[in-house]
């Protein structure tokens, strides 16, 4: 089989049209909209940090689902590409748990940044100590 | 071509797949993993910087700093990054069915989404580069140019596939015989906008 015969057989899937591609446009436009009114929500004070985040990460989990299934045809595609997609993308997602597991929850404590903020003006008055190289005071 | 012979399994490879797709998506599940990294490094020093420029408002030791992040410049520049996915989605379906000029009119009007993201990058790195934000300055300024700086890079590798599509299919070298190398084109494209997708909230919007 040529390659140009196998490109006819590859388009040969059942995708939605245009229209329906518009749509999806619509909903990650509208989507994107929300998060920044979400930000803006908690700039305001309407709700707490959390909340915002919550609904940002939820809008953005939905916008990414959307992307992945329909304008990359994942949901009309034969299921090894999303298996070769979703596999690393969790690994990933993993990896980004567990750093923030790591740095903001389970060491939170020893590096939170008031701590630092009092060791600053330590660490400049010891960078303006003795020039590396000078001969050492007795 | 039969009407029979329209089947994947057709396909002569041992998955019955085509093998530059299988390819390609390898090659963004292996994109996926360097941006997760990109992405866990920011996380994990998120909210870490001793010194300022900081990305949103703080106050530290009764001293108020203003954020530096400019949320509607970079939020317009999201929409545009979006409505590029959507001109690129276009630009298949105009492909796949052999609609000339409109197949070449989208894949530029695609890379022109791009190329308004990436000036909207250069104009961001400008402007916190004279206020102090630099790839040394704070940790902050480490991780942020690192992984926009990467994305932007693949944006700007996007728009170079996109205009050499559109050339070619002005020159009819693109047809509903070559949808591939389009669809090809368009997986590069969303996954740089999903990627978007998730660095965008992760570092403008949620403090």
């Amino acid at each position: 089989m040529t390659s140009e015969t196998r490109e006819i057989v590859h388009d040969q899937h059942a995708h939605p049209g245009w229209r329906f591609y518009g749509v999806i446009g619509v909903i990650l436009l509208v989507f994107t909209a929300l998060e920044i009114v979400g930000y803006i929500g908690e700039t305001k004070g309407w709700y707490s940090g959390g909340a915002a985040a919550a609904i940002i990460l939820v809008l953005s989990a939905a916008k990414f689902f959307s992307v992945v299934a329909y304008y990359m045809h994942l949901k009309f595609d034969n299921k090894l590409f999303t298996g070769i997609f979703v596999f690393p993308a969790v690994l990933g997602c993993l990896v980004i748990g567990g750093m923030i597991l790591l740095f903001h929850v389970v060491h939170g404590e020893a590096t939170q940044l008031h701590g630092e903020m009092e060791l600053r003006p330590q660490m400049d008055a010891a960078a303006t100590q003795t020039p590396v190289g000078a001969p050492a005071a007795h | 071509m039969s009407a029979h012979a329209a089947s994947p399994a057709h396909i002569d490879t041992s998955t019955g797949l085509d093998s530059r797709k299988m390819a390609f998506w390898t090659f963004i599940g292996s994109e996926c993993l360097l941006f997760g990294s990109l992405i866990a490094t920011y996380m994990a020093y998120k909210g870490r910087s001793i010194n300022p420029p900081y990305p949103h408002d703080v106050v530290i030791n009764g001293k108020a700093f203003h954020g530096i992040l400019n949320i509607p410049l970079t939020s317009f520049s999201t929409f545009i990054l979006l409505m590029s996915s959507v001109a690129m989605v276009f630009a298949l379906w105009n492909v796949q069915r052999g609609n000339k000029p409109w197949d070449a009119f989208w894949l530029f009007m695609t890379a022109l989404g791009g190329s308004i993201f990436l000036g909207c990058q250069v104009f961001e790195f400008t402007h916190f580069y004279h206020e102090g934000l630099t790839l040394r300055s704070n940790l902050f300024g480490s991780t942020f140019y690192v992984l926009t700086g990467f994305h932007g890079a693949h944006v700007t590798v996007g728009i170079i596939y996109l205009i050499t599509l559109g050339v070619m299919a002005l020159r009819g070298r693109i047809g509903p015989e070559r949808t591939l190398n389009v669809e090809i084109a368009g997986l590069y494209w969303h996954f740089v906008d999903v990627i978007w997708i998730v660095i965008f909230p992760l570092v403008y919007l949620i403090r």
